[in-house]
Parts: structure tokens; sequence; C-alpha cells
């Protein structure tokens, strides 16, 4: 019961605090497609693969009060920073074990920026076809997209799965 | 190189099949793109006509994966809710298909379309919805399958719809796939099809009202049409046409709350849920069903292929629910009936209150021979594949925008205050679900029972 909310809480707690929906959308999203236990239903959504599953989870779990959000303005557009309340630290003292300990893994996410965390969720999007032409998608997605960063983003993509697979032989 | 192995198609009685020999290829490569003699006609209860004029589209409609659509129901299990929704996803395609075929025609009329884009949005708009399997949501939950995926796999894998779309060219159907998995490099195409006013939404938001019989719901469809826009690359509405906008999203929001997400459908979706999970851990025991279920083995499994998918449809499963009513598992048996006949969960506010007692709750059922597994569950809004209009404040989605008579482009809920009003205030749902008739046949000097009822505040 609840258990997609409660790792979506403990994901939070792990990060300390994220800044912006888009983020966590991101941010989730890539984890769920390096083998995290995410449930999340993702579709393609104009932008890059986004859910509203994961939206309207965030709306409830604010609305039991174990959210808390606050509106900011960030270079010049509103952006939601979300932490964990005590109560819902409390929500999620039921659930140990519900979400594997990821923190390096979130932290490391949570430092880059909404723009690169877009570009490597869409690159994991279409991995499924051969480099140049997920490439030439990237492209079409995304006007202005700059080559050093698609590499910088498969640099990126290759060091998660090693943290991925060095975890999981770890546990 | 197109016709790989296979003949050509004829009809037979009305339908396309497919014919032995293979010496009409060219015959058929021009026929796809070809229109029909006559122009062809479905009669539909929200749009009057679905006209078909090309070949190609008929021919999609009469393949044997499209023709299944006819078996599975638009509202799952709302039928059990408002009995006239018992309305199939084969008519509201045709919708999609005849509505995107008008905005295309009045798009044409201004000079705003590219018409080589026409027919692969037609095609898109007609199979958007083809990778639906019986009750998909209840499904994509338990056995984790993505009707999304199956549609990308029907258009581009081993089917009749593929073949028939490879017809029309090379790649054509990767670029009809694209607009649906909306991936495709024309932004105006995929907004057609899929954005927060499209294609899609306008047919079900008519088609589940007129059919549920509730009177809320309705639009001027054909003005908005006439109100829209393209701009780069989306969609955008006059703003003389705000009220007409405005409706649709009121639309939107009436039938999430009274129809999408009705206490009684989604109690009868838990029962669905349960039962699905039931069978699947009864199969994986090794238990010995009377009646084997074996369309769902592979399901069961967690391999199912694209053609044993394709074999799946809502009177296959209705035949297993109704016979496992006599299975010896009790709680099989038990789900079995009360879906069949309607003896659904009923339900309670999921507060904090009870959240805190969950565990204390979920003790008491199992003292009272109550498996919490399957007989206790909590609905949330966002177990619903329904959504309302949100203006997506930090770019997420995509949101309606306004075109101001200056030329500047606005956000719907900015200018309308009924939109705002609807959109500002953020409302979320959960239900717990449970049998009660079972709690009330408790003993009444049962301790359970009494608990059960104190959290639950049953008098």
């Amino acid at each position: 019961m609840l258990e997609d909310h409660a790792r979506i809480a403990a994901l939070i707690d792990q990060a300390g605090e994220i800044v912006g929906r888009k983020k966590l959308q991101k941010m989730v999203y890539i984890l769920q497609r390096t083998g995290a236990p995410f449930h999340e239903t993702y579709h393609f959504h104009f932008y890059g693969p986004y859910s509203e599953e994961l939206s309207v989870q965030l709306e409830e779990l604010y609305n039991f009060g174990f959210l808390a959000e606050e509106k900011e303005k960030k270079s010049g557009t509103l952006c939601y920073r979300y932490r964990l309340t005590e109560s819902g630290e409390t929500f999620l003292k039921r659930y140990s074990g519900t979400l594997p300990d990821l923190t390096d893994l979130t932290e490391k996410l949570n430092r880059e920026s909404v723009s690169f965390l877009e570009l490597v969720s869409l690159l994991l999007y279409f991995d499924q076809l051969p480099r140049e032409s997920a490439i030439e998608k990237v492209h079409q997605m995304r006007k202005n997209c700059r080559e050093e960063d698609i590499q910088r983003a498969f640099v990126f993509i290759s060091a998660l799965n090693r943290t991925l697979t060095a975890g999981t032989a770890g546990a | 190189m197109l016709l790989q192995g296979r003949g050509p198609l004829i009809y037979e009685a009305g339908h396309p099949v497919w014919k032995k020999e293979n010496n009409r290829d060219v015959v058929i490569l021009t026929r796809s793109f070809a229109k029909l003699n006559e122009e062809k006609v479905f009669k539909d209860p929200v749009h009057r006509y679905i006209h078909v004029r090309e070949r190609l589209i008929w021919d999609l409609i009469g393949t044997a994966e499209f023709q299944r659509l006819r078996r599975i129901r638009q509202l799952g299990t709302t039928y059990l809710t408002f009995h006239g929704a018992e309305h199939s996803r084969f008519g509201h395609s045709l919708g999609v298909y005849e509505i995107a075929r008008r905005i295309i025609d009045i798009f044409k009329y201004r000079h705003d379309w590219d018409d080589s884009e026409t027919l692969i949005c037609l095609c898109a708009a007609l199979l958007h919805d083809v990778g639906h399997g019986p009750f998909s949501h209840s499904f994509e939950k338990v056995f984790g399958t993505d009707h999304e995926q199956y549609t990308q796999a029907i258009i581009l894998g081993d089917t009749q719809i593929h073949r028939l779309l490879e017809e029309a060219g090379d790649g054509f159907s990767e670029k009809v796939a694209d607009v649906i998995g909306k991936t495709y490099e024309n932004r105006l195409v995929v907004s057609l099809i899929s954005s927060q006013i499209d294609a899609d939404r306008m047919d079900y938001l008519l088609r589940d009202a007129f059919f549920t019989g509730v009177s809320y719901g309705h639009f001027d469809m054909e003005r908005i049409w006439r109100v829209m826009r393209p701009a780069g690359d989306q969609i955008v509405f006059k703003l003389s046409g705000m009220h007409a906008v405005e409706d649709y999203i009121m639309s939107r929001y009436q039938m999430y709350w009274q129809v999408y997400f009705h206490p009684v459908t989604r109690s009868a979706e838990v029962v669905l849920t349960k039962i699905l999970h039931r069978a699947k851990v009864l199969y994986n025991k090794g238990f010995t069903f009377h009646y084997q279920p074996v369309p769902l083995i592979t399901l069961f499994e967690g391999e199912i292929t694209l053609k044993d998918y394709l074999k799946l449809d809502e009177s296959v499963i209705m035949y297993f629910f109704q016979v496992w009513q006599e299975e010896d598992d009790p709680i099989l048996r038990d789900l079995c009936s009360r879906f069949m006949n309607r003896r659904l969960f009923k339900y309670v506010e999921f507060t904090k209150e009870i959240l805190n007692h969950f565990e204390e709750l979920a003790g008491a059922f199992r003292m009272a021979g109550i498996d919490p597994d399957y007989y206790l569950d909590v609905d949330s809004s966002s177990d619903s594949p329904y959504d309302l209009y949100r203006p997506g404040e930090e770019g997420e989605k995509q949101p309606i925008k306004l075109l101001m008579p200056d030329g500047s482009l606005r956000e719907l809920s900015q200018e309308s205050d009924v939109v705002g009003s609807i959109t500002g205030k953020r409302r979320t749902d959960h239900k717990l679900y449970y049998p009660k008739d079972r709690v009330l046949a408790l003993p009444d000097q049962s301790i359970a029972k009494k608990r059960i009822c104190d959290l639950l505040h049953i008098r």
C-alpha cells in the first residue's frame, strides 16, 4: 500500500532536497532506466519522457503533508523546491528498505542541471536505436543541442551503468 | 521487397484477405495511395458519419488487429457503473480518425497544412490505440505490460497492419509509429493526435459522455476546430474561441470526477486487479485449474509474445472470470463471483488516521480470515490513466495557449478565470476498498470485527 509513494519520498529524503519538478521527473526516469525499483509509467511528452503518474503522486504526497513544496523563481521560470516534512519522515519509517540506498547516484544526478538530465533521459529513451539515429532524434527533439553535451551525456550514462553494476555487486 | 513471401490483398465479402500468389506487387503498391472508387461511411452516434476515402485507411480498418478493438471496451469496467458504457475502442479509433480528418480539411482550406503529412496523420489517428488489450490498465498494473509499447509493436512488427503501412512506402510504418509515440519530427502532426486538446481527447470525452448518458461533458467541438491555429510546432487557439475551450476543460474536469474516477468503477477495477493477481499467483504455485487459462499462460510467465497478446480480448477474459467461479480456490472463486455479479468492494476515504493504523487494520483482517492481500487496497488518483488539465508551470508539459489579438501567446489559465479556478486548486483522492459484506458477516463477538469497524468507522 502506497509503496510507490514511499519510494519517491525515500528518493527525496536521500537527495535531501530536489529543486524542480522537471528535475525530479528526469531523476526518477534515469534511475528507473538504470534498474532502480520505480514503477511509474513514462511516456514521451514533447520534450522527453514524462510521467503523469509521478506528477500526481507528488501532489498526493504534498496533500498528505509528507512533502514541503516551496515555489521559487529560478532564472525567470517558476520552480518547486521539494523536501520531506517531519510527518513525511515518520511515513517513510514504515517502509524501511523499500528503496535501496542510492545516495551516491542520487547526489550525482542532483548535482547536474535540468537540461543535462533532460538530454540524458532523451538518449536513454532512444537507446534501442543505433547511436547515430539516437543522436539524430535528439537533434530533432532539441534544437540547438551541442555535440559536446551529447558526448558528455554518453559518458555519463556509461558511468551510471558502472556505478549500478558495482552497487549491485556489493549488495 | 515490399511483399516478401506474401501475395496481394484481395477482398472477400468486404474483408481484406492475403492471397497466396505473388505476382501483382506493383499494382498493390499504387493501390495503397489510391482513393476508393466511392467514399465509404460508417454511421456514428457522435460524428454522425465517419468518412473514408483512402484505400489504405479502409484496408487498415479491415485488418484482424484493428477488428479486435471491437472486443475491447473503451471504458473497461465503467459499464458496471454506467450500463450504457459498452462502447468499444473500435468506435473511438474511428472517431479520432474522423476528427483528425476534419481538422486537416480546415487547415488545408487556410493553406496551413503540409499535405504530404495527411496520410501519416490519418493512419496515426486511426491506430493510436491499437495496442490496447482487455482491461488494459489493470493488466498493466499486474503484468507490467504497456499498451503504448504494443501499439508500436503492432505497427512495426509482423502484422497485417505493418504490411499495409509498408505498402504506402518504405519507412511509412515508422513514421506512423513515431507520430503515435510523440517523437515525430513534425510536432504539429503530433499535437493534432496528442496534446492538451487533441483529436483523441475530443473524441473520447464526447463519446464517453454520450454512452454513459451523463448530461455534462459536452462542448462545441466544431467551434474549437475553427479557432485552432498552427503556430510553429504547436496548435494555439484564437482568443475569441476561449469560451469553447473553457467548456472543453470543464468537460474534462466533470468527466474525470464523475465518470473516469467514479468510486464504483474504481472498485470494479480493484476487484479485477485482484483476480488477475490471484490467478497469476495460483498458476505460479502449480495450482490445477478446472479451467486452464491457456491464453494467459505466457502472460503469467512474463514472456508474452505479440501473437499471443493479439489473441486476448475482453470476451476471453470474461469467459475465464465466468468459469473460475467454480474453481476450488476460495479467493479466486469469490473474487470472480464478485466481479461477474457486481458484488464489488465498498470504500471509505483513506485518511491519515487509517494510514497510521494500517498494520493494525491488516492484522484484524487476517485475524478474521479475510486475506488483506486480496481484500484490502488503496486506490489513488495517481492510479487513474486519466488526467486533468494543468498549466505545466515548469514546462514539463505543453500547456494550452491562446493567440491574443496582438499575436502574442498566453497560457489558458492566465486568461480564463474559470480554468484558473479549477486548475489552481489541486485535488487528489485516496480510497480504501474492502468487502463490507464479509466484515458485517463476522460474528458480533469477534474482536477482529470490532477493531475493523472502529478503524473504518463502520456502524
